[in-house]
């Protein structure tokens, strides 16, 4: 099993995610850089967080049109999982991977801090190894983090169980107080229609070990390479 | 033929527009009171073209391909003569 690493020119969360799958995971993975075309030796993908080409003209939207993004949706086509992070959620949404677009925090700042998730959909290769309804505490990193779907993608993304993170509480309340960017319904992340790729604002890879406060990200990780061995 | 473009890119009605929120208050405490203030993006775009239908066509794909992001965008392009 070997798992990409996208780097984009800007990535800057791709050693981190890099250090979580060799040697907090004990998995193969492997940094690739956006100008490879042929992702075809790889059983699955991470797209970094950072700020591929400095977020010029949108988050996302240059390293979208990459061509490792053909092979990305060739790797998505073919029921391999894929996840991007943070800036890999923009690229997703952009490249039409995902639904809807990330826009600027309601209140326009960079908000670094831990929040709190609660897991509403386990039936996910990222989410099989939570519970549903859990609360889980993985950190935020972004100024452009406001979901925005319009109200028909958001009607079908919600009876599709796409939405697998909102922000909450400790105790599991999804309210406008805890809501850090101003995102709709407090949508943390969600899936595409099959479910195999999935894009999320919080950094699972910066949760993933005591020191760091929470180790609630790494079974995002140990999910999908379950996933991957089980397909 | 040579043609310019000036491509206006807008958040659609209703977005939440959060610079323009804070440019409208930066406003108010310099003295001025505003019913509203939005932003947008304007890009100048020179092309080769063999006609100004070609060129707007053109622009307009570029628009829907790159430039303005359909979830959340309007845009309008304005088409001259380069001079």
């Amino acid at each position: 099993m070997k798992i990409a690493i996208i780097q984009f020119g800007g990535s800057n969360c791709d050693l981190d995610v890099l250090h979580v799958l060799k040697d907090v995971v004990g998995i193969d993975a492997e940094l690739v850089w956006y100008k490879e075309k042929d992702l075809s030796q790889y059983d699955g993908a991470i797209i970094p967080g950072g700020f591929s080409y400095g977020d010029y003209l949108r988050a996302g939207a240059i390293a979208a049109r990459t061509p490792i993004m053909d092979a990305v949706k060739k790797m998505a086509s073919e029921g391999k999982p894929i996840m991007g992070i943070c800036n890999g959620f923009q690229i997703l949404t952009e490249s039409g991977l995902l639904d809807g677009a990330l826009t600027t925090n309601k209140y326009p700042k960079f908000r670094c801090e831990k929040t709190y998730l609660k897991v509403e959909d386990t039936d996910t290769p990222f989410t099989s190894g939570f519970k549903k309804g859990e609360i889980v505490k993985i950190p935020i990193a972004h100024m452009e983090g406001n979901f925005y779907a319009g109200e028909k993608t958001l009607t079908r993304l919600n009876e599709n169980r796409q939405v697998v993170f909102r922000y909450a509480d400790i105790n599991g309340n999804v309210t406008d107080d805890v809501n850090p960017n101003g995102s709709q319904e407090n949508i943390a992340g969600i899936t595409d229609a099959n479910r195999n790729v999935i894009g999320l604002m919080p950094h699972p890879e910066r949760a993933s070990e005591t020191i760091l406060g929470s180790e609630d990200g790494i079974r995002m990780f140990s999910s999908m390479v379950d996933y991957i061995e089980n397909r | 033929m040579q043609y310019h473009a000036e491509v206006t890119i807008e958040l659609k009605p209703g977005m939440l527009d959060p610079e323009g929120t804070t440019i409208k208050r930066a406003l108010e405490h310099l003295g001025y009171q505003t019913e509203s203030v939005a932003t947008a993006k304007k890009y100048m775009i020179e092309l080769d073209a063999n006609s100004a239908e070609r060129a707007r066509q053109a622009v307009d794909e570029m628009c829907q391909k790159l430039i303005a992001n359909p979830i959340i965008h309007n845009y309008t392009i304005e088409l001259g003569e380069s001079r």
